[in-house]
């Protein structure tokens, strides 16, 4: 470490880094992931946007105290909300090593997020039904698009989560796994703070509207 | 029934849609595919293709990466640049009654197609092209956090890219300007494929952007070298961190807005309809949101540009290193604070229209201070006029002129005469090519030797140099006097023939400027072709201040063998001074990520599904759509994605590199 340079003051600073360091793998991985979901928070920011001018323009239409079943909506934020929970659970026999319990912890957070996706689809149906279609107004094309994108983003982590148990049953909980399993959980969670909103903005306040 | 078999297999795709009866365009399309064969062929009768999947399309290197990406934006000027030229003599000749030689709907492509063109297909690409390159070398690491994505967000770019030229031979381009404001994009006003190749390109295009906006944050952070504290970083790597954090922060709204124009037009929804409740003003909102920052996106690494351009040629430490990365840092917050600015015509009142115009005229106080700070960087410098130095100046006066008929802009009640006319258009020209061409034009003549290991050629550089600076003056001022005398923008043809000498003379002007074009290209021939090379052996041509003229021209693949550690914000000066050793012995195996081939074919699968969409081939849709998702999936069951360069390698090149410097000495 000494060819390195001196300056006439005999101070020595070092300019070059001579001993191998190692980087911890995936260093950047986390951070990389937060920045895009603050990016996909974007685009719920838009629909929120979107919802909060146009929500109101019924066009002589439905309106949200027709169409709404608070109850089932209850039922399935439950299970969303439950679907985080049991998703920590998972996070805590991972970092235990403990393969089986996270393979069994993200199953049962994956089927939860099904019961959930599955009840946004039959208010979805029921709705359509009504003849309350996306076309109808402003509101029913605002209301789709920011439940179906949110609805939409869960199928993609529940697809995530079923490539993952195959990763997982496959190499074990290696340092490349772990760090996937880490990923999906700041998606889920990120997916549960956007529901929050949801929950909030368009059902409970649309009912009082 | 065989016809309902065919609308089945190919959609809305019929003979019909090809512009056959359209002469410019057949003639075009003949060009292009003469020109198009022979490249083919050259690259097959040389047996490049191998050369080029293995070593360029595959690459995950930052700086193969980055050169790729500036290749696509220099192609794209010049598609984008020969519609400008077909407009300019359309309007200088289309008076007294005469039609000119474009049709309304072509002409109407053209506009639309030049915007959409030259601002995501030339600048974009061009100013990723340079965050790419310069980045990680200037902050000392060896590639950027997620090579693979790097890569895969170049296709999606480039795939972008390939559709809005498919447009031209395939259907049509979108008749409603370059951001497609609705109900006129709706498809009850524009039933046709060109706002759906609008779409589709900008969403394909998006994602990669987007993309790279993640990953050169991510690098920026967490990838310095060590002792680069924030305030160490060079003033080039501050502004791609501003730029990149626009990006992230503004293209998902671009996501979103063009996402609920599709459903518009391909479900019925009213998001943006003129009845049922939607809101076409909220597209317009929504647009500028993404829009504004937009157009910041494109400066600020040119201000980094100029600001590792001004300290080096003045053989200075840039004035006001602080305050620079304050200016920077205060016009990417207020860049979102200023959108209405767009259309204050909207009629919000008087309260919001001052508001937006006060915040809109706060943002010339931080650049005001960047253009002292430059000046103050040359004054008692030790100047040399190399070309990016010359390119400094003319944009120095050029973006001066524009900065100020920004702000007279952003007076409401002046922006009430002068919005939607030629003013407006010649202000923007202003700063688009006197700030970020003129940027890029001196990046390009910065870095060109640092990526190829030679000085690009000075004499064509300046022959390109005069006829831009000339062009431009000579194309934008009489648009200036146009807007002023109250012509509006976006006119094919003119009734009052006293104004036809106006656009004569900006016909000359882009005439000019595509001479300044043809220089460029000539410059790039004979400095790639000529013999007499101005070869760079010690990496270090310009006496350069920053990291990445610590290592040789081009850089090893790995960048550097040795992480170096930094002491001050001007790195290598640092270095230089106090005589820094540059070891040439115990050389490490360095980590390197692998190539990979996935992206090129993401993007491909993405401009399939993108092209099924337009044409309305569900089937097409859903399959390539299903493949796209197959194929990252299976992307991700590849674990093994990097290797070790060994030693003896290392210290191979290292070694060459040793004997050049003594040589040089």
């Amino acid at each position: 470490m000494s060819s390195n340079a001196t300056t006439a003051e005999g101070e020595v600073p070092q300019f070059y880094e001579l001993v191998p360091h190692h980087h911890a793998p995936h260093g950047s991985t986390q951070i990389g992931f937060w920045i895009y979901l603050m990016s996909d928070c974007l685009i719920f920011a838009s629909l929120f946007a979107i919802y909060g001018v146009l929500g109101g323009n019924y066009a002589a239409g439905p309106s949200p105290e027709h169409l709404f079943n608070l109850p089932l909506v209850a039922v399935s934020t439950a299970a969303l909300l439950l679907s985080s929970i049991t998703y920590g659970f998972a996070m805590l026999d991972m970092d235990e090593g403990k393969k089986t319990g996270t393979l069994v912890w993200l199953v049962i957070t994956g089927l939860l997020g099904a019961v959930f996706l599955g009840l946004t689809l039959y208010e979805f149906y029921h709705m359509i039904h009504e003849g309350a279609v996306p076309q109808r107004s402003a509101f029913l094309s605002a209301f789709f698009v920011l439940v179906g994108t949110h609805a939409l983003h869960v199928t993609f982590g529940i697809l995530w989560l079923v490539t993952l148990l195959v990763q997982i049953g496959m190499k074990g909980l290696i340092p490349a796994n772990k760090i996937r399993v880490q990923c999906l959980s700041m998606f889920w969670h990120f997916l549960d703070v956007i529901w929050i909103g949801v929950f909030t903005v368009v059902y409970l306040m649309g009912m009082l509207r | 029934m065989t016809n309902e078999f065919w609308s089945f297999i190919f959609g809305r795709l019929t003979w019909d849609v090809l512009p056959l009866h359209e002469p410019i365009v057949v003639i075009t399309f003949i060009v292009v595919a003469i020109g198009g064969l022979t490249v083919l062929g050259a690259l097959t009768y040389f047996k490049l293709w191998g050369y080029l999947w293995k070593e360029w399309f595959t690459s995950v290197d930052h700086k193969k990466i980055g050169i790729m990406y500036m290749v696509l934006g220099i192609i794209m000027l010049l598609r984008g640049f020969a519609d400008a030229l077909m407009m300019r003599l359309q309007q200088a000749i289309a008076f007294n009654g005469y039609e000119g030689y474009l049709n309304a709907h072509h002409y109407d492509q053209l506009f639309s197609v030049h915007g959409v063109i030259m601002i995501f297909f030339v600048a974009m690409p061009l100013i990723t092209g340079f965050m790419n390159y310069v980045v990680p070398l200037q902050i000392g690491a060896r590639d950027v956090s997620f090579p693979f994505l790097n890569n895969f967000s170049f296709w999606m770019t480039a795939g972008g890219a390939v559709l809005v030229m498919i447009s031209l031979f395939i259907g049509e381009f979108a008749q409603t300007g370059w951001l497609a404001f609705p109900p006129l994009s709706g498809i009850e006003h524009s039933p046709a494929s060109g706002v759906d190749y609008y779409i589709w390109a900008l969403q394909v295009a998006g994602v990669g952007t987007t993309l790279s906006g993640v990953n050169l944050i991510a690098t920026i952070i967490k990838m310095r070298a060590p002792g680069m504290s924030l305030m160490k970083m060079p003033v080039f790597t501050w502004t791609s961190l501003c730029t990149n954090v626009l990006i992230v922060a503004s293209f998902p709204i671009l996501t979103a807005v063009l996402t609920l124009l599709a459903l518009d037009r391909y479900v019925g929804t009213n998001f943006f309809t003129a009845d049922f409740g939607g809101s076409p003003m909220m597209y317009i909102n929504l647009i500028w949101i993404w829009g504004h920052p937009e157009v910041y996106i494109l400066i600020l690494p040119c201000f980094g540009i100029f600001s590792e351009v001004a300290s080096t040629f003045s053989g200075k430490r840039l004035f006001g290193y602080t305050s620079m990365v304050y200016a920077t840092v205060v016009i990417t917050v207020l860049s979102y604070l200023v959108w209405l600015h767009h259309f204050f015509t909207m009629g919000s009142g008087a309260s919001v229209n001052s508001f937006f115009g006060i915040t809109t005229m706060i943002i010339s106080i931080p650049t005001g201070a960047k253009i002292f700070n430059w000046l103050f960087t040359m004054y008692k410098g030790r100047i040399r006029f190399e070309l990016p130095m010359m390119w400094l100046i003319a944009f120095m006066l050029t973006f001066t002129i524009g900065g100020m008929t920004g702000v007279l802009l952003a007076v409401p009640p002046a922006d009430f005469v002068l919005h939607n006319s030629l003013f407006l258009v010649a202000h923007f020209h202003n700063v688009i090519i006197g700030g970020v061409l003129f940027g890029i034009f001196a990046g390009i003549n910065y870095w060109w030797p640092k990526a190829f290991g030679y000085k690009l050629n000075t004499y064509w550089g300046k022959i390109s140099f005069w006829l831009w600076n000339v062009g431009f003056w000579l194309a934008f001022g009489p648009l200036y006097v146009l807007g002023l005398m109250g012509v509006t923008r976006r006119l094919r043809t003119f009734d009052d023939p006293s104004l036809q000498i106006w656009f004569i003379i900006a016909g000359i002007g882009a005439l000019v400027i595509a001479g300044g074009i043809a220089a460029m290209l000539v410059q790039f021939a004979v400095s790639i072709l000529g013999k007499n090379k101005e070869w760079d052996t010690t990496g270090d041509p310009w006496n350069g201040r920053t990291l990445e003229w610590a290592t040789s021209s081009p850089p090893p693949q790995y960048n550097f063998a040795f992480t170096p550690i930094i002491h001050d914000n001007d790195a290598w000066a640092d270095m230089k001074t106090r005589h820094a050793q540059r070891p040439t012995k115990d050389f490490m195996e360095i980590h390197m990520p692998c190539n990979t081939g996935t992206g090129i074919v993401l993007a491909g699968l993405s401009v399939v599904l993108g092209f099924a969409l337009i044409w309305y081939m569900w089937w097409l849709a859903i399959l390539s759509f299903v493949a796209l998702i197959g194929a990252a999936i299976i992307h991700t069951f590849n674990y093994d994605r990097d290797y070790y360069i060994p030693v003896e390698a290392v210290a191979e090149v290292e070694d060459t590199r040793t004997r050049l410097l003594s040589g040089a000495r």
